[in-house]
């Protein structure tokens, strides 16, 4: 992990977020996209006998069910156009294209897709003439047309083709009713002040908490702000570095992404001074004879930013009333 | 519409007036510098709440406004609650939307009669992640989605429309640019503070034909923070309480192909119902409008009537500081401030949320006796805040 | 604030989907188009009756689509109208319900239509809960992890017996068995069935943990008028609160957050309860591990403190015992996550329509919906009756 600091100590890292998303689709998407696959342009009729393109399951004027479905041209007009000199990843090419709204023919709707357009944004205008270009490889999704691309300039191109769209029952062979979307997004994360000085302590092994001004509750880990006095907290405190286990659970099932064996214990642990637990692993002794009260300290490895875990002390355990606030 | 009411706000209640008493924001700025939310968020909400006196105790209710997926984790809002100091327990709400809606939800919680003041905040941090890129996620699933037409391309093909319409020219929207960022030269908060004439913004090349960078808002981090308070408790709270003296929104079709992209009756019709166009009311003074594509701007000052009287968006608007899911409620909060101020007599605010501005929210705010004739105080005063935003 | 001329609200209409571990027979529109279909006929509405909506979900990471509500207005008949989306972590359902019923209380508007969802099938639940945030320590997923701790404090705390968990679990999925939408029908539980299966956060086993739903749930709520025209009977909302506190905190007491307890304070003194346990005559709360069941009954006000795994014990909660607390089979039964708050307001408003069919409990006239979420910080809670508020 890439990890940066500010002129302020202030600590990022990187942060993906990514899932390939499962999308069911309904009838009508399902017809539509798997018509794609088969290189056959479906709309629906909405309540006011317009053709929609791509069609949607529900009328965008009356909100009714929109169901009867019908075939429109590959070929269509640009209803209007932005250059894209840059594309980002997942757009549907790789090299500078437009983004357009097409009416394709025999359609009274526009559908938003990338054209082709190799003569550059010169070569593009509202009212062009442009066909779809299939991908080669179709699974049913709007990826399926790769693009659209320019019509051979012509006389049609002032006037384009009267098409009245065909009736189709949107039944296929093999029909798609899912989609898989992968969508990944990366982040710059930012703890905070107050949790980037907490984290730059910890480097040299001390848990530094913070004082509320007002309520004087001491914060681990601080997050910049007492959450009961809306105040903020900046006098640092060193704690622990022992403490008390106020309750705990014991973890038997293996967490994905997680490089940790089960059983495990989970714990709050109060470290001396502190207003409220944090959390942390409880090992170094046998798991079920973790108990409440239990008086524990960390355990540092190497390589790690936090303790590894908290290991017995062996002192006495704490008494009920000593920590049940911290519950 | 069912609802036989002429306006649904004015019918709201019968008898609550609810105002802004206050109003801050953080300074805007590309990248708050290793601030968590809730720090950034801190000194706005102490900020509001100071200027009123009001402590945590004595807010009737809390709502805000933000989004995960500009934050990139899950449940966000959650610790930015460390800001308010909710204890003992508030009352208190959240909406995944701008702010300005987190305003709507406490508005209509006031008018019930169930509190008498409310904290609205919201805050977007956009520079944790490609925010252009992050939009694309609030597309259609199935059909729009999948390609990742990012929000400039959403808005280059608006603007197309617009030009291909015949509605406005590219001189226009250098000079929305311009004008946008002069305009903040008196707004220390904002991003961008200043413009070269249109004709030099003009000269550039395009950065995504037919956007140039200027009709681009900028990416910003910030926070904003409204008090609101009813009746007699407004009146306590402040010398000159702006009162909301109507507020709706509205939402379109969200599929970019059934919509007419070059006009807006969703903000139409919300103004209608805020009582923006009721008969005999003055033209506002001002209007702050969330408009973050200079192209928008056309098309709003055209949904909401706008004319020569109104001087539109003196803050220097989302085009001078655009932090997502607080620029809306910037917007009601710029408007209000003005009114508090005395530079105002009537004001018209605007929030978007959504490609192609497919939701939009209209709020009126007015000072006490805004009816009162062209020529008095208030035309003296919005003269002034016509010059001011020069 | 004891004269606020507020307008009366009424819950006309109830709708919800068959909720599945997948629903891949819809789209998210046709998801959420099943439960609001349903709220409508119910109410004897159509999508002109409908002045405004109001959605809740949990985050937008769970089916990856930022603010779907932009892509759902088609659907819900929202085009031309105002939409509202509402996000207050698991409480979201009742948040949601609440801000729609305050449309209504303050005379915005006469007709609402609010509804919550989650399609959990998109993504995955646990990895929407537990994506790693750079700088944590990694050590648990999913939510059983981070609530098991303060069920071991509960226990300590009062003495409460091991098996007392089992009890709701085996209770509230037998309750689901008369509840065709309900998501898990398990025919042939028993105490024994849960308390032999897989201890999975200890003290949590397997089969005292919620499912991952897709579902979703909608309301048609109205005005005095709007219920005068509704068909079917109404089920009036006598008081209504959402409270928050700080998700952790110095003094927090997470066992029973104050924040569930002022805000049943504001619910009942709205409503002029003043004996929860004798008032009150069935309750829907948000236990998605069997343990909250005793922990909201005293959080609540229907036992003393120490004293709710009582109540369960001695059969108070069973559909036929003096409080039958989630008659529906609850969240342990069907966990659609943004839709389950909601599910609990739904349901006791059908409770107090008569309208729950099977699991109806047998004359119930008021009843509580509740909700909760976050770090057991975020509640929402409303309390119906079957007759308009006095006044």
């Amino acid at each position: 992990m890439t990890t940066g600091a500010s002129a302020t100590g202030a600590l990022s890292a990187p942060l993906v977020v990514e899932f390939p998303f499962t999308r069911s689709l309904g009838p009508v998407q399902s017809a539509f996209l798997t018509g794609l696959r088969e290189r056959t342009v479906l709309g629906v009729t909405a309540a006011d006998g317009r053709t929609l393109v791509p069609p949607v399951e529900y009328d965008p004027v009356t909100a009714q069910e929109l169901r009867t479905l019908v075939e429109v041209e590959p070929t269509g007009t640009v209803t209007t156009w932005t250059w894209n000199p840059a594309p980002r990843r997942g757009q549907p090419l790789a090299r500078p294209f437009a983004w357009v709204l097409v009416r394709l023919d025999g359609a009274d709707s526009a559908l938003l897709h990338a054209l082709d357009a190799p003569g550059g944004p010169a070569s593009v205008r509202t009212g062009m003439r442009v066909r779809i270009r299939w991908a080669a490889e179709r699974h049913g999704a709007i990826t399926d047309i790769a693009c659209f691309e320019p019509l051979d300039a012509g006389p049609a191109d002032e006037d384009p083709p009267t098409a009245q769209p065909r009736p189709h029952d949107g039944e296929f062979a093999d029909p798609v009713t899912g989609i898989t979307a992968p969508a990944r997004l990366d982040y710059t994360y930012t703890p905070g002040r107050a949790q980037s000085r907490f984290l730059a302590a910890l480097r040299d092994r001390r848990t530094l908490g913070e004082r509320c001004p007002a309520c004087r509750k001491v914060y681990v880990p601080p997050r910049g702000a007492c959450p009961t006095c809306g105040v903020a907290t900046d006098e640092q405190v060193e704690l622990g570095p022992a403490g008390t286990v106020t309750t705990f659970c014991v973890v038997n099932i293996k967490a994905k992404g997680l490089d940790i064996e089960v059983p495990y214990v989970y714990g709050h642990i109060a470290l001396d001074g502190a207003g409220l637990a944090l959390h942390g692993r409880i090992a170094g002794i046998p798991y079920d004879e973790v108990r409440m009260g239990l008086r524990v300290e960390p355990v540092w490895t190497e390589d790690s930013r936090y303790p590894d875990h908290y290991r017995p002390t062996g002192e006495p355990d704490a008494d009920y009333e000593s920590y049940k606030e911290l519950l | 519409m069912s609802d036989d009411r002429p306006n649904g706000a004015a019918g709201a209640g019968g008898s609550r007036e609810v105002a802004v008493v206050a109003f801050a924001q953080s300074d805007h700025v590309r990248r708050a510098d290793g601030l968590s939310e809730a720090e950034m968020l801190l000194p706005v909400v102490r900020e509001v709440l100071d200027r009123t006196g009001l402590d945590t105790e004595r807010l009737g209710f809390v709502c805000s406004g933000s989004s995960d997926y500009l934050a990139g984790r899950p449940f966000s809002f959650t610790m930015a609650l460390d800001a308010v100091g909710a204890w003992p327990p508030v009352s208190e709400s959240h909406v995944e939307m701008d702010g300005a809606w987190a305003l709507y939800e406490a508005w209509v919680k006031l008018l019930t009669g169930e509190a008498d003041t409310a904290l609205v905040y919201s805050w977007g941090k956009s520079s944790g992640g490609d925010l252009p890129e992050v939009l694309t996620r609030t597309l259609d699933p199935y059909y729009l989605a999948p390609l990742w037409p990012d929000s400039v391309a959403v808005a280059g093909l608006q603007t197309r429309a617009l030009l291909d319409a015949g509605i406005t020219d590219e001189r226009e929207l250098a000079g929305v640019a311009a004008r946008s960022r002069n305009a903040a030269a008196a707004n220390p908060r904002a991003q961008l503070r200043s413009s070269p004439p249109p004709e030099e913004l003009l000269a550039d090349d395009y950065l995504a034909e037919p956007l140039r960078r200027h009709d681009l808002p900028p990416v910003t981090d910030g926070a904003a923070a409204v008090v609101l308070a009813a009746g007699d408790t407004a009146r306590e709270l402040c010398a000159r309480p702006a009162w909301i003296r109507g507020m709706d929104h509205r939402i379109e079709a969200h599929s970019p192909g059934v919509r007419d992209l070059t006009d807006s009756p969703s903000t139409r019709l919300a103004a209608e119902r805020a009582g923006l166009f009721d008969e005999g009311a003055p033209a506002p003074d001002t209007a702050e409008l969330h408009a973050p594509f200079t192209a928008q701007e056309v098309i709003l000052r055209r949904a909401l009537r706008l004319g020569e009287d109104t001087v539109v968006n003196p803050s220097g608007g989302a085009l001078a500081a655009n932090p997502v899911m607080a620029a809306g409620l910037i917007r009601i909060g710029e408007a209000a401030d003005r009114v508090l101020r005395g530079t105002s007599r009537r004001a018209v605010a605007h929030a978007t949320s959504g490609p192609w501005l497919q939701h939009n929210l209209v709020a009126v705010v007015e000072a006490d006796e805004a009816a009162s004739a062209p020529g008095t105080d208030g035309g003296a005063d919005a003269a002034q805040a016509r010059e001011e935003s020069r | 604030m004891s004269s606020t001329g507020k307008e009366p609200v009424a819950v006309v209409g109830v709708g919800q989907t068959r909720h599945a571990a997948a629903r891949r027979d819809v789209s998210l529109a046709g998801l959420v188009r099943e439960a609001a279909l349903r709220a409508l006929e119910d109410a004897g509405a159509d999508w002109a009756d409908i002045d405004a909506v109001v959605i809740g979900k949990a985050p937008d990471f769970f089916e990856g689509v930022m603010r779907p509500e932009l892509y759902l207005a088609d659907a819900l008949g929202a085009v031309g109208k105002p939409m509202l989306r509402v996000h207050t972590a698991g409480s979201v359902g009742g948040s949601t319900a609440l801000v729609a019923a305050n449309l209504v209380a303050a005379r915005v508007h006469r007709t609402v239509l609010t509804l919550a969802f989650e399609k959990q099938s998109e993504s995955n639940a646990m990895w929407g809960l537990s994506l790693p945030v750079p700088f944590q320590q990694p050590l648990l997923a999913g939510a059983g992890g981070f609530f098991a701790p303060h069920v071991r404090a509960y226990m300590r705390r009062t003495g409460a017996p091991d098996h007392i968990g089992a009890v709701v679990a085996c209770k509230d999925r037998r309750n689901a068995l008369k509840n065709p939408y309900a998501h898990l029908h398990e025919e042939d539980i028993t105490l024994e069935k849960v308390r032999s299966s897989p201890m999975l956060w200890d003290p949590i086993r397997y089969a005292e943990t919620c499912p991952s739903s897709d579902g979703a749930c909608a309301m048609v709520l109205t005005d005095r008028t709007g219920a005068g025209r509704a068909p079917g009977p109404a089920a009036w909302v006598h008081g209504g609160a959402m409270r928050s506190e700080p998700t952790l905190f110095a003094g927090k007491d997470a066992v029973s957050p104050r924040a569930g307890s002022d805000c049943a304070a504001d619910v009942y003194r709205q409503a002029g309860i003043t004996d929860p346990r004798r008032e009150i005559d069935a309750v829907e709360m948000y236990v998605p591990f069997s343990w909250y069941e005793p922990m909201w009954l005293e959080n609540l006000g229907f036992a003393e403190p120490g004293e709710g795994w009582r109540l369960t014990e001695s059969g108070a909660t069973a559909l036929d015992g003096d409080l039958p607390v989630n008659p529906s089979g609850g969240v342990l039964s069907t966990n659609p996550i943004g839709a389950s708050g909601m599910l609990r307001f739904a349901e006791a408003a059908l409770q107090v329509r008569g309208r729950a069919g099977e699991h109806q409990v047998k004359d119930a006239r008021t009843a509580l919906g509740h909700a909760y979420g976050g770090g057991s910080q975020f509640f929402s809670m409303w309390l119906v009756g079957d007759r308009p508020p006095a006044g």
